[in-house]
Order: structure tokens, then C-alpha cells, then sequence
């Protein structure tokens, strides 16, 4: 592969600032658009945009909580998809299987519409969308943490059993601890990924980021504006997530692989 | 030979197969308590096979490994009994790299022989000062050179107090200005009475520590005699072949 010269980086990182540069200057001075719809000087404004921001404390709850348990039934899909149970793996490989090839869509609406119709169970909008969050999402968890459990070196395992560790504290306090340093970068995608298809939650009426931006268009008709403000709002969670993710690697410290 | 009734750890018969490979064959070896083997021969002969089916890392298909009076099959409660008592040694020294050395040496005495952290970390610096690392306590495993993470694993294994010692090859790995001081804590612990199963090139360790010499090839024990015969006047072709070969350079 060539190496690229300094000059044309440099190229690339001023074209792209000129870019940047002139889609904002078009953004803002074009006389076809009306800012005022979320300009805080305004009464109205202030209204719409405190609406508005008031939705990341929804859409974050929410991608937390999906996480959270996506990560826990991601594991224990994954040590049993792993484990030496043919019922286990079996099970395991099934749910993976099944729930991977779901359109979350398709989950929400079951979730939401299907289960009150087959099954009578009603639940509200913010419950729905974290199951089907969590049913679509824990299989992809769980082929991440079998891709780390499955890096680490044979040497670890023989170590931990020579020593007369049980499994449940061999994967506890050896095996895992280094497989989740090493996925945490597939990990802090799948959380942006959930943070992003939780705006599908808009279709069966959860009050986030999304709904709201349709709800403020409703009345302002003033699409450009409001969903340009939307993806600064999904900009700004994806880059918080972006730093917390630098800070907790550099904290876990760098990949000691176990040779 | 040691009689079978007084052995430690006895194998009769073993046999282990890779699929269609027999990487074991007919295994018979007796070891006594303060017993030192060294076990040799040429890549590929069965030497850490038959070491791994000990604390069953590998798993026998044939025979019988009775270890401590405990047979190895498998009842989880067996093994658990036998790993405990049988402590080992890696080529590749596998410490756990995100655990400090002094973590490395506790985990199994807290977890396994529930120990109270300050006893088992009283225990650790004890086996650290033996090895005479106890000022790399507090840091990680790969901010230490080869020959100390070797004796770090000595002391890890050492500390579950086990009755048997076993050596994979415990200096391959080293650059060689780090053989000695591994090989010396190795020859500390022959003095202090461990029973110890050594698979190793190193001749000269042998030569000193080693009460019996076990030479295999092909996946079977060729030859068993004490260091002073076998090197001297080996009795098959195979160990005279093999012998020249390591000496000869």
C-alpha cells in the first residue's frame, strides 16, 4: 500500500472544512429556511427546542437499559453457545439464529400490537421498545463476546484449570475480564447502533428524539430545521459515547494479550 | 523401580489417540513421593502428552492415572481433588496479564483453598521471596522479563501447596541468560523434597536433580533408568541416537 504524503491529507482535511464551511453557511443564511422554529430567542423557539432536547433523556434511558441487558443476555447466549451441552448450544444457537434475522421494526410492532392481541399482555410504549431492543440486539452481543471468549489463548484456560479454578470462576475472574477489554470497541458500536434504531420507537409512540422532531413538524412544517437539529442531537450522544468508551479502554489499560 | 502401592501418582497402561494419531501408547510409570523424573526425548513424542494427562489438561482414553490415591476419570470431584494437589509449570508461563503478580499467586488459594485475602497474600510473598521476586509483587506480569515470569509461575503453582510439581518444558521459552535463575529455583525446590515430573532439554539440570531419567519416542517409554546410566551408557539405539543429538553440538 502507498503511504499518503502529508500534502494530500492535508488536502483532503481543507476540502472537507470547505464543505463543512459552505453546507453550514448554505444552512443558515439561505432565505428558504426559517431557524426560527427552534431559535431560543423566541417564546415559541425556546418552547420547541426545550421540547425537543427534552427527548435524549428518553432516547438515552432507553439505549442504557437496552444495553444493559442486551449485554447480559448476549453473555449467557454466547458461554452457552460455547458450552459442552448439546441442549445449551442448541437453545442458544436458536435464539441467536431466530432473533438475528428480525427486523427490529417488524419486533416493535409485534411487541407492541402482537402480544396484547395473542397473548393479552399490554405494555406500554417504553417497555415494548426495550424488549424488542433487547430480543433483536443480544444475539449480535452474543457473537461479539463468543469472538472475544474464543481470542483469548488456550494457555489462559489451562492455566485457571491447573490451578484447580471452577468454570464459573476461571471465566469470571480470568477469561472474561481480558474478553471484554478486547470487545469493547464492538461494544460502543452496538451501542450507537441501539442509540440510532431506538428513533423506530417513534412508530408505536415512544416520546423520544424522533416523535418529538415529528410532533414540532406537525405544526411548524419546517422539516429541514427540526431533523437538522435531530442529528445534532444523535451527534453529540454518539460523541459522548465516542469519549466514554476512549476513557474506560485507557482505564482497563492497554490489551495484554495472554500469550 | 518404585512399587505401585507407595506411588503418588501412577499410570498403567495409558493410551491416547489425536483422531487416527496414537500420541500415547501403552504409558506405565510409577513416581514416589520426593521422587524427581525427568522426562526426555525427541518433539512429538508424547513428553507433555503424557505430562497434560496427569492433571488432565488432556484426557486418557486408555488405561488408568490414579494421583494421590484419587483416580482421574470423570467424576468433576476427582479432577477438582487432583488439580489441587498437582501444581504446573507452562513453556509459555501463562500468568493472567491483567491480574498484578501478587493476584496471580492469591486468586487459587482465595477461590480454590478459600483462604482469607491476608493469609493468602502472606503465602504469596512467602513463595516470592523464594523465588526472589517479592519487590515485583505489585506489577503486572508482562513489565517483568521471562525468567521472572517463569518463577512467577512456579510460585503461583507453589501456593496451592500441591504435593506434585509438574514442568512443561519450563525454560523453551526463555532467551538464554534467563535459564539459570528458573532452572536454580527449579533445583531449590528438588532440594526442599517436592515430587517433580520435568519435561526438559536441559541435561545439565537433569544430571544434578533428576533421580530417574524417562526417555520416550514415538509415543511410548523406551528406557527408564538413573541420570548416571542413561547418559553414559544408554541402553537403546533410539536414546544413544537421541542423546547425540542434543550432546553432540
Amino acid at each position: 500500500m502507498r503511504r499518503r504524503s502529508f500534502v494530500s491529507d492535508y488536502w483532503i482535511l481543507g476540502l472537507t472544512l470547505l464543505f463543512i464551511g459552505w453546507f453550514l453557511w448554505r444552512m443558515t443564511s439561505h432565505e428558504s429556511m426559517g431557524w426560527y422554529v427552534i431559535n431560543p430567542s423566541t417564546p415559541q423557539g425556546a418552547i420547541n427546542m426545550q421540547f425537543l432536547l427534552g427527548g435524549l433523556w428518553i432516547t438515552i434511558g432507553i439505549s442504557i437499559i437496552a444495553m444493559v441487558l442486551s449485554i447480559a443476555i448476549g453473555l449467557l447466549a454466547a458461554l452457552m453457545n460455547m458450552s459442552t451441552n448439546p441442549g445449551a448450544r442448541m437453545v442458544a444457537r436458536g435464539y441467536i439464529e431466530l432473533f438475528r434475522a428480525i427486523p427490529l421494526l417488524v419486533m416493535l410492532i409485534w411487541v407492541y400490537y402482537g402480544l396484547p392481541a395473542l397473548l393479552d399482555i399490554r405494555l406500554d410504549p417504553f417497555a415494548a421498545t426495550v424488549i424488542a431492543l433487547v430480543l433483536c440486539e443480544s444475539p449480535f452481543q452474543a457473537e461479539i463476546f463468543r469472538a472475544g471468549i474464543q481470542s483469548i489463548a488456550r494457555g489462559q484456560h489451562e492455566a485457571a484449570e491447573a490451578v484447580g479454578l471452577s468454570y464459573a470462576d476461571k471465566m469470571w475472574f480470568i477469561i472474561l475480564p481480558q474478553a471484554l477489554r478486547r470487545v469493547l470497541p464492538p461494544l460502543a458500536n452496538q451501542f450507537v447502533y441501539i442509540l440510532k434504531m431506538s428513533a423506530l420507537a417513534s412508530v408505536i409512540g415512544l416520546d423520544e428524539l424522533v416523535r418529538r422532531a415529528n410532533d414540532i413538524n406537525n405544526n411548524e412544517y419546517r422539516p429541514l430545521e427540526i431533523y437538522s437539529f435531530l442529528v445534532i442531537e444523535y451527534l453529540l450522544l454518539v460523541l459522548a459515547v465516542s469519549w466514554a468508551v476512549r476513557r474506560l479502554e485507557k482505564k482497563m489499560g492497554s490489551d495484554e494479550s495472554g500469550r | 523401580m518404585t512399587s505401585g502401592s507407595e506411588a503418588i501418582i501412577r499410570l498403567s497402561g495409558v493410551g491416547k489417540w489425536f483422531g487416527d494419531f496414537q500420541a500415547l501408547k501403552d504409558i506405565n510409570l510409577s513416581v514416589a513421593p520426593g521422587e524427581r523424573v525427568v522426562v526426555c526425548g525427541p518433539s512429538g513424542s508424547g513428553k507433555s502428552t503424557m505430562i497434560r494427562c496427569i492433571n488432565r489438561l488432556e484426557q486418557h482414553q486408555a488405561g488408568e492415572i490414579v494421583v494421590d490415591g484419587v483416580t482421574l476419570d470423570d467424576d468433576d470431584r476427582h479432577l477438582a481433588q487432583v488439580r489441587a494437589e498437582v501444581g504446573m509449570v507452562f513453556q509459555q508461563f501463562n500468568l493472567f496479564p491483567h491480574m498484578t503478580i501478587l493476584d496471580n499467586l492469591t486468586l487459587a488459594p482465595i477461590r480454590v483453598r478459600k483462604l482469607s485475602r491476608p493469609d493468602a497474600e502472606k503465602l504469596a510473598m512467602e513463595y516470592l521471596e523464594r523465588v526472589r521476586i517479592p519487590d515485583q509483587a505489585h506489577k503486572k506480569p508482562l513489565e517483568l522479563s521471562g525468567g521472572q515470569q517463569q518463577r512467577v509461575a512456579i510460585a503461583r503453582a507453589l501456593c496451592m501447596r500441591p504435593k506434585v510439581m509438574l514442568f512443561d518444558e519450563p525454560t523453551s521459552a526463555l532467551d538464554p541468560e534467563m535459564i539459570a535463575e528458573v532452572l536454580d529455583v527449579m533445583e531449590g525446590l528438588a532440594r526442599d523434597g517436592m515430587t517433580m515430573i520435568c519435561v526438559t532439554h536441559e541435561m545439565g539440570f537433569a544430571r544434578t536433580v533428576a533421580d530417574r531419567m524417562v526417555f520416550m519416542d514415538g509415543g511410548e517409554i523406551v528406557e527408564t533408568s538413573p541420570p548416571a546410566d542413561f547418559f553414559s551408557q544408554p541402553k537403546t539405539e533410539r536414546a544413544r541416537l537421541f542423546l547425540g543429538q542434543i550432546l553432540g553440538h
